[in-house]
């Protein structure tokens, strides 16, 4: 078990230092000068001492390479560098972000297993039933459904007809009315995922031999499903909170825009059409670690929850 | 009197294709304490004849005729008299024990659970029983053991955990669906051995393609064909004096008598030839069994064939 | 080749079982119509602004029969061209993710070694950052306009083709035909092509279908944050981005191109799933 954790994280090294060349490059590829850009005044004047004093200020000055090591060497000690545009630290403007972000997420996630997981069970077990079927549908609508667009209509339902719920923003810090609807939006999309997965891995199972064994003993249905299947059923659950935390990720970019919510997807778009690079480099730089750090427990923990796994077949 | 007594029996599954009959028209008895063998080729019908008895079958299959135990018929009890009935009254010991054990659930559990269920232990009591028949099944080290989970047991392991799991309740009768199958042949000795020791105070239905086992552990032996039986005997009868063409291919197929094949292929589970299902393979087909299909005649005491040629 | 136009009418056959799979073609053919007729379908032109008919209703008038937005364009005719750039930009982008995807995995799986190292590990760095950050990050550092998302998309995705090719050559790579092809002195572009790529056929259809549903998808996110083509250029994402203002007053500015983008990525994904049930990787080797 130890071992595969240590060669998993060997094999992300490489990975990892590719990552971190093509991050460090964003302020490269980025259109302009950033020194010039930021200090471009309102009449497009731009004053060659203060954008030298910038460069020098901000290490741009510095052969590429050099800058490479003088910036793998900060994040390794958790600098991230100051924001062009508010020329703060850019790792508190993550923590704060990604603070929001959290909140949403954890929301997201509860109301997507909430939905997901009965519904996914009860299809599997009332297969090819009325219920089942619309189940399925539900979910390939769910899947198909464009984020932005169900977030704008249950704003438009609960917003703005029905006028139960504001439209925007955080609240205070994120109260229940205005996490409602953004939450909403993202946890019914990944349910739609959750459901169907959570439905393959039950009718998996209920085909299993040891199924028919369980009933040969003159166990209860409820015994059945409740006991022998489940425990089978929700080994992948885990996983299905792996892959739940990366749609939310993903989601999070355009439901924190509509929503207004001081999220970190909400941060890197601003930060983009800002040409805050600083802001956008620290942040892929942290959402990555953070991507790949859930992903590898994921993984890990999926292996320790399978008993056949976690004890190493001979 | 029989314990169990199985009149007319049909088990049809609806396909697109058309209904498979698998067991189409079974009648046969068990004693009580008689180790009954159901023996014929590597196919569904056997088990699923396993199956009808127990009453596991897929929602949609139609099931006729009668399965008389204790003077209750089997297909016409609620589903909850038929749960009080499986494990305590007729247990099933299902094939394939790798895959027919939970792999998340400890060994002693999957017996204890039965236990609980129909002796009404608690649960300490259940599993010092479990730990018990463990040991009545001949595994070493059984209270450790039963804290194990079934990946950690080999094959010729897990077929007596199978057979614990089984026997666990006392019940009357035991359906033992290829219990030897897979196994290695100093194994499967084992199993046989301990499964006739284990098994002397209760009939046993026990379904196999193997007569070597078969001849070691049966009183009377039965052989299945499309569906039906063709002829059933007493061991020494069914051994010395087969009266089937079926029944003697398959007699000869065995590795001590010269390993030769019965020609053909098995019919269609759907659409059954006309007249006796074996002629198309028969080497001694006469007309009429082109046309006409076999009842089944007592030819001696006890020893039944549906053929036109014995 | 008449081989291969026989296992077409078996998919084809199989297909028309599923209910889902079958809508889901019909309907991708017909938006596939819609577009290449796009210009004979617009009741008008779609980029023409016309304040004078700025925020009509749907159905209320006959001359725009959804209505227009706020500059007056005829939303159907929007609606309609939409549907070229959708489709376009999936094509393109599976299409050249694929062709990346595929030759990277199949060089990986079959030469192996140090070869086959670096490429995954230029998979994993890819994998390590969920889709639509570095998306954005892309076409943001693009700049704005529909090559950016094109480019972006495409370096999210040709991951999935180079593991699923890669995973095939593995598996493919110990079979004896490849020896004996091997023995016979075919050189191992030839191997590649003609034993080892029909394989790859079936999930890559699966895997290209599924990911035109998802290209779509993305890019009319993209655009909606604005990061893709520039007005007046009628993409759907684009569209509801700008409707955005009016959904109060005039909420069938985001309603209806966002009904489009589901109806067009639903169809992708039901025929998708159902060619996945038909083409499992479970079936023959085609040798």
């Amino acid at each position: 078990m130890l071992d595969y954790i240590l060669k998993r994280i060997l094999q992300l090294i490489p990975a990892l230092l590719l990552v971190s060349v093509a991050s460090f490059s964003i302020i490269y590829f980025a259109p302009g000068d950033p020194a010039e850009t930021l200090l471009t005044g309102p009449d497009g004047d731009v004053d060659p001492k203060s954008v030298e004093e910038f460069r020098t200020k901000m290490g741009l000055d510095k052969p590429l390479h050099i800058q490479y090591l003088i910036w793998l060497n900060n994040v390794l000690h958790g600098d991230l560098g100051y924001s062009y545009r508010t020329e703060k630290p850019v790792f508190d403007h993550i923590i704060t972000s990604f603070g929001a972000t959290f909140k949403l997420a954890v929301v997201s996630l509860v109301i997507s297993l909430v939905i997901s997981i009965p519904l996914g069970i009860i299809s599997a077990i009332k297969h090819n039933s009325a219920l089942d079927i619309s189940c399925m549908v539900g979910a390939s609508l769910g899947v198909s459904m464009p984020n932005f667009w169900l977030g704008l209509l249950l704003m438009l339902l609960f917003g703005i007809y029905l006028d139960w719920l504001p439209v925007a923003g955080y609240g205070t810090g994120g109260d229940i009315e205005h996490i409602i609807l953004p939450a909403l939006t993202l946890g019914t999309g990944s349910a739609a995922v959750t459901a169907r997965l959570m439905r393959s891995s039950m009718l998996e199972v209920l085909g299993q031999d040891y199924i028919m064994t369980a009933r040969t003993k003159g166990v209860s249905e409820w015994v059945v499903i409740g006991k022998h299947a489940l425990k089978n059923a929700l080994i992948p659950f885990v996983t299905m909170v792996g892959l739940n935390f990366g749609y939310l990720l993903n989601g999070s970019v355009v439901v924190e825009t509509i929503f207004g919510w001081p999220g970190i997807g909400r941060l890197i778009v601003d930060s983009i059409n800002m040409r805050d690079y600083m802001m956008v480099q620290g942040c892929m730089v942290f959402i990555v670690l953070l991507f790949v750090t859930v992903n590898l427990l994921v993984d890990i923990s999926y292996r320790y929850l399978d008993p056949r796994i976690r004890y190493e077949r001979a | 009197m029989s314990l169990l007594e199985i009149i007319d029996l049909k088990t049809h599954f609806p396909t697109p294709n058309g209904f498979v009959k698998a067991v189409d028209t079974i009648d046969l008895r068990i004693a009580k304490k008689e180790t009954f063998g159901l023996i014929g080729e590597t196919g569904c019908c056997k088990s699923v004849l396993g199956h009808s008895i127990i009453r596991l079958i897929q929602s949609d299959a139609v099931m006729k005729g009668k399965i008389i135990y204790k003077e209750k018929n089997l297909l016409e009890i609620s589903e909850a008299e038929m749960r009080n009935i499986r494990g305590e009254e007729i247990a099933m010991i299902l094939q394939n024990p790798t895959t027919s054990l939970n792999p998340v659930i400890k060994v002693g559990e999957q017996i204890a659970e039965a236990i609980r269920l129909h002796q009404h232990l608690n649960k300490k009591d259940a599993k010092q029983k479990a730990i018990e028949m463990l040991d009545a099944v001949r595994i070493p080290s059984p209270s450790q053991r039963s804290d194990e989970y079934p990946h950690e047991f080999s094959g010729g392991m897990k077929q007596r955990v199978m057979i614990a799991m089984g026997l666990a309740c006392d019940p009357a009768l035991v359906i033992a669906d290829e219990p030897t199958k897979g196994l290695d042949v100093t194994i499967k000795i084992q199993i046989v051995e301990l499964m006739k020791e284990i098994t002397a105070q209760k009939a046993m239905l026990l379904i196999t393609h193997d007569l070597g086992v078969a001849a070691e552990m049966c009183d009377r032996i039965a052989l299945m064909y499309a569906g039906e039986l063709v002829e059933y005997a007493s061991v020494i009868e069914i051994f010395e004096n087969p009266l089937h063409p079926y029944t003697r291919g398959f007699l000869d197929s065995l590795p001590g008598r010269g390993l030769v094949p019965i020609p053909g292929m098995s019919p269609s589970l759907i659409d059954y030839p006309d007249g006796c299902r074996f002629h198309h393979r028969c080497s001694h087909v006469m007309e009429i069994c082109k046309h006409n299909h076999p009842g089944m005649t007592e030819m001696k005491d006890g020893h039944f064939v549906r053929c036109f040629h014995a | 080749m008449k081989e291969h136009n026989n296992k077409f009418m078996d998919i084809v056959r199989h297909l028309r079982e599923s209910k889902s799979a079958t809508l889901g073609a019909i309907v991708i053919l017909l938006l596939c119509l819609i577009a290449v007729f796009a210009p004979q379908l617009s009741p008008n032109n779609p980029t023409m602004a016309c304040l004078d008919d700025r925020l009509i209703s749907p159905l209320t008038v006959p001359e725009y029969p959804l209505g227009t937005d706020h500059l007056g364009r005829c939303i159907l005719s929007r609606l309609l061209y939409g549907a070229r750039i959708s489709l376009m930009v999936g094509i393109i982008v599976v299409g050249i993710s694929a062709m990346i995807g595929i030759t990277l995995g199949v060089i990986s799986g079959y030469y192996g070694g140090v070869i086959d190292a670096v490429i995954m590990r230029f998979v994993d760095a890819t994998l390590s950052f969920p889709s639509i950050f570095l998306a954005v990050t892309i076409a943001g550092l693009l700049g704005r306009g529909l090559p950016s998302v094109i480019i972006a998309l495409i370096i999210v995705d040709w991951t999935a083709y180079a593991r699923i090719s890669r995973g095939s050559v593995l598996s493919l790579k110990e079979k004896e035909f490849v020896e004996s092809a091997r023995s016979l002195g075919a050189s191992d572009c030839y191997i590649m092509t003609r034993h080892i790529l029909p394989n790859i056929i079936g999930p890559v259809i699966v895997i290209g279908t599924l990911g035109m549903a998802y290209v779509i998808l993305s890019a009319a996110a993209l655009s909606f944050l604005g990061f893709g083509p520039q007005p007046p250029t009628p993409e759907w994402g684009a569209m509801l981005n700008a409707g955005r203002m009016y959904m109060r007053t005039e909420p069938y500015l985001t309603i209806i191109p966002g009904f489009a983008i589901m109806v067009m990525v639903l169809a992708f994904n039901l025929l998708g799933d159902g060619l996945r049930d038909i083409l499992d990787p479970r079936k023959t080797v085609i040798e």
